[in-house]
């Protein structure tokens, strides 16, 4: 096994707290960038694994099909949501107001 | 320079299941907010995600429609953003194994005139693939309020290659999804209720031209004519910036239907932000030859198909087959009434086209009586028909009946008995009336004999009168001839 230095991984650590939503310090910043170029070098390893004729899969498991008949099956009572939602007026859920623009 | 637009569509469908996509609460429109969520639509740690088979099985009925690949396995992927409509902070969908791929939509473009039949063309897909719908937000001034109803619901998403070039032409491939779609009973695409939505790729490029120009992504298109303006608008807005020199920024914009305008949206996230990765919740599905097979024999026949065979078939005009074959359930009505009368195909096309359409409409202030609550069955259409083409009563009588049916469900029948629609088959008393009428319009008789056929007309109005409607017209003029002819 052998990491190639000079192609590792660079984690572009500001564009990524701002997907995860996240306020990092600088420190934080600094050190979570070093961890996560770590972890992605630690998993280059497997680009040296010879998968020639190998199936590519989705899934770990050989199993396909797992599903449900279209039955319909008891849900939250609003009262149990209510108690579960951080914040709850009008039998909905209370969030920061988000702009509309997913 | 001339410019000619490049349109693709993402339309998505909401299929009509009792349950959700990945749980088994149910789905529907307008319950009281909150009420349809359970622990895996609201992201709940440790709840973990089931398919919904029907969906699945829907979803490929939709591509088998539209002669679409199959492809044998699908797979399901997490499409990551943060917003408070998708509680999981990601969407299950299907990103690089979709349900269906390929395949094309039968459309038809306005006529020159409403009997006429327009243009058809075929628009390509690009591939099919099967989501989870969202929940809806309401914007307060402070804050945000959330409804998970809607969250979960199974959403196919249909996208179109590049290649309407108008409005009209995108407006035509959604007529035609939602025909196709509601008469395999795969959706009711009812855009209001938020059953079908759309958002329209647009582009211009100059006449003749192979290379894209820069598309803008128009959404929040809800209704048809939001389709139809919006594409319009921004065809407009584009061909002003680039005949100006300027160019067409690669941006989102919203339309608002009450200003007709549309507003550029804020910078969205690339697909490479997204981060797709496969479900590691959701197995892959896998789909045997012999499914697929099942599926197809349950479709209904395609529209513009059984449009075809209808004109062929039955020799019925495009005025009829436009508004029989493009309503699945007035086709439905139209099938199971002429399974009882095969011979009165057409009577019964135009009864089913024009008298029930108008007693539907006459019955509700606005739209149309649904099907499903029309009192007639197709048989006892088939019935009265049956009756008319025998020529047992008048046409006018029958129209007397048909209403009478559509308010009550009775027999045709006992109807005309009570309305007194039988018509005098007794040919002495009926002769002798029209004697009567003949010698009491000299005039009349003398202009027929000199040759005017019309003047046979002012025979009729009396010997209807004195008949009480019964007599029958073809019968009278016969008889009318005959004693005018000094016969």
């Amino acid at each position: 096994m052998s990491i190639d230095i000079s192609n590792s991984a660079s984690v572009d650590i500001d564009h990524l707290a701002k997907l995860s939503r996240l306020q990092l310090a600088e420190s934080e910043k600094f050190k979570l960038q070093g961890q996560l170029e770590r972890i992605l070098n630690h998993f280059r390893a497997l680009e040296d694994v010879d998968v020639s004729g190998i199936e590519p899969t989705a899934h770990a498991c050989d199993v396909v099909n797992i599903w449900d008949e279209d039955e319909v099956a008891e849900g939250l009572t609003p009262d149990q949501l209510e108690t579960i939602a951080p914040a709850f007026r009008d039998r909905q859920i209370v969030v920061p107001k988000v702009v509309d623009d997913a | 320079m001339n410019y000619e637009a490049v349109i693709g569509l993402e339309v998505h469908v909401q299929l009509k299941t009792r349950s959700k996509m990945f749980t088994r609460v149910a789905t529907g429109f307008g319950a009281a907010p909150n009420t349809l969520v359970d622990p895996v639509i609201l992201g709940l740690p440790g709840a973990l995600p089931v398919l919904n088979r029907h969906a699945i099985e829907q979803s490929i009925k939709v591509g088998l429609i539209f002669e679409s690949t199959i492809p044998e396995v699908c797979k399901w992927d997490r499409k990551n953003y943060w917003y408070p409509d998708s509680p999981k902070n990601y969407q299950i969908t299907q990103y690089d194994q979709p349900i269906c791929v390929g395949g094309s939509v039968e459309i038809e473009l306005p006529g020159a005139a409403r009997n006429i039949m327009g243009e058809h063309r075929y628009i390509q897909l690009t591939r099919a693939h099967l989501e989870e719908d969202v929940g809806k937000l309401t914007h307060g001034d402070n804050d945000s309020l959330v409804d998970y109803n809607r969250a979960g619901t199974p959403l196919l998403e249909i996208v179109t290659e590049p290649v309407l070039t108008s409005a009209e032409e995108a407006v035509a491939f959604l007529n035609s999804l939602r025909m196709h779609l509601t008469a395999a009973g795969i959706s009711d695409c009812d855009m209001e209720k938020g059953q079908m939505r759309c958002d329209a790729n647009v582009s211009l490029r100059p006449i003749g031209s192979s290379v894209l120009g820069t598309r803008t992504e128009m959404k929040n298109l809800n209704s048809i004519s939001g389709v139809k303006n919006a594409i319009e608008y921004e065809i407009r807005r584009q061909s002003r910036i680039l005949e100006r020199g300027g160019q067409v920024v690669q941006e989102t914009r919203r339309w608002d239907a009450d200003s007709g305008m549309s507003t550029a949206m804020r910078g969205k996230e690339d697909a490479h932000d997204y981060r797709y990765f496969p479900d590691p919740d959701l197995l892959p599905v896998r789909i045997p030859p012999a499914t697929l097979q099942r599926l197809r024999a349950e479709l209904p026949e395609a529209v513009f198909e059984q449009q075809r065979r209808y004109q062929s078939q039955y020799d019925l005009p495009y005025t009829l087959t436009s508004v029989i074959c493009y309503d699945h359930h007035l086709s439905k009505y139209f099938e199971a009434a002429v399974a009882e009368y095969p011979e009165g195909a057409k009577g019964i096309a135009n009864y089913v086209a024009n008298e029930l359409q108008r007693e539907r409409s006459a019955a509700v202030g606005e739209g149309m009586l649904p099907m499903e609550q029309v009192k007639i069955l197709p048989a006892q259409l088939a019935q009265l028909v049956r009756i008319v083409d025998g020529g047992k009563i008048t046409k006018q009588n029958a129209k007397e009946v048909l209403s009478t049916m559509f308010a009550t469900g009775a027999d045709p029948v006992g109807i005309i008995r009570e309305l007194g629609f039988d018509q005098t088959t007794d040919s002495s008393e009926l002769e002798s009336i029209c004697r009567e009428a003949v010698d009491a319009n000299p005039v009349a008789a003398e202009q027929f004999r000199a040759g005017q056929a019309k003047a046979l007309n002012s025979f009729i109005g009396p010997v209807m009168k004195a008949t009480k409607g019964k007599g029958n017209p073809a019968v009278i003029q016969e008889i009318l001839r005959r004693i005018l002819a000094g016969q």
